[in-house]
């Protein structure tokens, strides 16, 4: 008896507790700058794309949600002719993030993006691709890895020295 | 003249009990999610307080389903009646001295009689239904108004005997110095409970008991007949409450301001209770209700009459 009356008292006390309810649309919830959200594609600080195409996000994706074509400039360097990512099967499990060599695919902090239409959520190259470099500022795959494309030969990466002329080191 | 007047408070009774009714889809939802440390619907309108009217727009366009296998002509009564006990009800209901729309000398009775003739409804929906979660919630409720009917007019008891009338308006003008929660303070909580089990209200609402009996005696029903289950129920926490305000708080009276504004505190503040106990207390075991009314309750309110009869006699001597 005396706890039921103790139970209507301190529940009637919540009367001058906080909300816990965030009014979202009027009122944004914090996300983490690690959120995984919708995906994007940087660029590297020159602003090239960063991405070369090499399929390990497609073979990572549990939901078989993203597509790509590799092509190659005339300079040599590997891009993706199309590059796209079907948000209505995107299970955001980040998985692509963590595949990509060359941090070129990258979660945000973002899930606005309903539609009305589902054909509306595969998102093209075009959609994804973003003009700055997100969460890497400074990378840029090309600048360190010791492949040749067009106005860069072997050895002229960062921490690279150039190529050893195997002939000379025979005795 | 007078058959106008009383055409006028027949009106703003029904129109007033209604709208208070309705409001109160608005009321519960926002005072459970007071208590819940949530906001509740606070975006149709100001205050939210349109979402009544989203609320009842999306119910009259819901699909009016009879179940194939109901009993048509009783699954059609049933919600009706529902209301229609209930509204009988205030009929009796002084809300000030003036404005009252039948007054009988024996107008405690008749809302006795009225409610009881509530469970009818609850029971013939349950059969009508066909369906053993119905039925289950249908006996229940039976049973339910067996255990606390008796005890609901015993609690009221001490209060007739006290005024020395079962006419209401009466009853209200013998609280003129002292209400009767004073005096008859263990009659307002046994009549408090009672209410509550009338009105098959969380904790009472065993007939209905979603997380046992789907939905209980309504289980089958949809759209505007589900609908008037609802708004009999709500119905139900307005008449119990203004009857609580008659019986024990001195009805309309008050210091200051006007009576029917201090009718209608009062009401509010009982209508907050109610919601307050949905909002704390769970829902007892069966055996466990049936017990308490029959155990505890039925004795405690026999010795609240013979107390208060003694000391009326003693008085009176």
């Amino acid at each position: 008896m005396f706890s039921i009356v103790r139970t209507l008292w301190l529940v009637f006390l919540h009367t001058f507790r906080k909300r816990v309810t965030v009014q979202y649309p009027d009122q944004k919830a914090y996300l983490a700058p690690r959120w995984r959200g919708r995906i994007i594609l940087s660029r590297d600080p020159d602003g090239g794309e960063r991405c070369v195409a090499c399929y390990l996000c497609a073979v990572a994706c549990p939901v078989d949600c993203i597509a790509l074509q590799a092509t190659e400039d005339q300079t040599g360097r590997r891009y993706p002719e199309f590059f796209r990512i079907n948000f209505s099967r995107c299970i955001f499990c980040g998985y692509c993030e963590e595949a990509c060599p060359t941090y070129a695919i990258q979660l945000t902090p973002d899930f606005e993006m309903s539609e009305y239409r589902r054909p509306n959520m595969v998102y093209e190259k075009e959609d994804l691709l973003i003009s700055g470099v997100g969460k890497y500022p400074g990378y840029n795959f090309w600048r360190v890895a010791g492949v040749a494309i067009g106005g860069k030969e072997k050895g002229q990466a960062e921490r690279e020295s150039g190529p050893v002329d195997l002939r000379t080191l025979l005795p | 003249m007078k058959s106008l007047y009383t055409l006028a408070s027949v009106l703003g009774i029904l129109f007033g009990a209604l709208t208070i009714a309705s409001g109160l889809i608005w009321l519960e939802r926002r005072l459970l999610a007071l208590w819940q440390d949530r906001y509740g619907p606070n975006r149709v309108g100001p205050f939210g307080l349109l979402q009544v009217l989203a609320d009842m727009i999306k119910i009259f366009f819901k699909e009016d389903w009879i179940p194939p296998f109901a009993d048509r002509v009783l699954f059609v009564i049933a919600p009706a009646l529902t209301v229609v006990t209930v509204l009988m009800s205030f009929a009796v209901l002084p809300v000030t001295s003036r404005i009252v729309v039948a007054r009988l000398n024996i107008g405690l009775l008749f809302f006795l009689g009225m409610s009881s003739l509530g469970v009818y409804s609850v029971v013939l929906a349950g059969w009508s239904s066909n369906n053993k979660y119905s039925l289950l919630g249908a006996l229940r409720a039976a049973a339910q108004m067996f255990g606390y009917e008796v005890f609901m007019g015993l609690s009221l008891t001490g209060v007739v005997l006290q005024a020395g009338s079962f006419d209401l308006v009466q009853i209200v003008e013998a609280q003129r110095h002292l209400w009767f929660i004073v005096p008859q303070f263990l009659g307002f909580v046994l009549f408090l409970i009672a209410g509550l089990a009338e009105m098959r209200r969380i904790p009472f609402d065993l007939p209905e008991a979603e997380s046992e009996l789907v939905a209980g005696y309504h289980s089958e029903y949809s759209g505007m007949k589900f609908g008037m289950f609802f708004v009999g129920e709500y119905l139900g926490v307005v008449l119990i409450s203004s009857l609580v305000a008659v019986l024990f708080l001195g009805g309309w009276q008050g210091p200051l301001l006007p009576p029917l504004i201090w009718f209608l505190l009062k009401i509010f503040v009982l209508i907050a209770f109610f919601i307050l106990v949905r909002a704390s207390l769970p829902r007892p075991r069966f055996d466990q209700l049936m017990s308490m009314g029959w155990k505890v309750m039925l004795p405690l309110s026999l010795a609240n009459v013979l107390v208060t009869g003694a000391i009326v006699l003693a008085n009176r001597s």
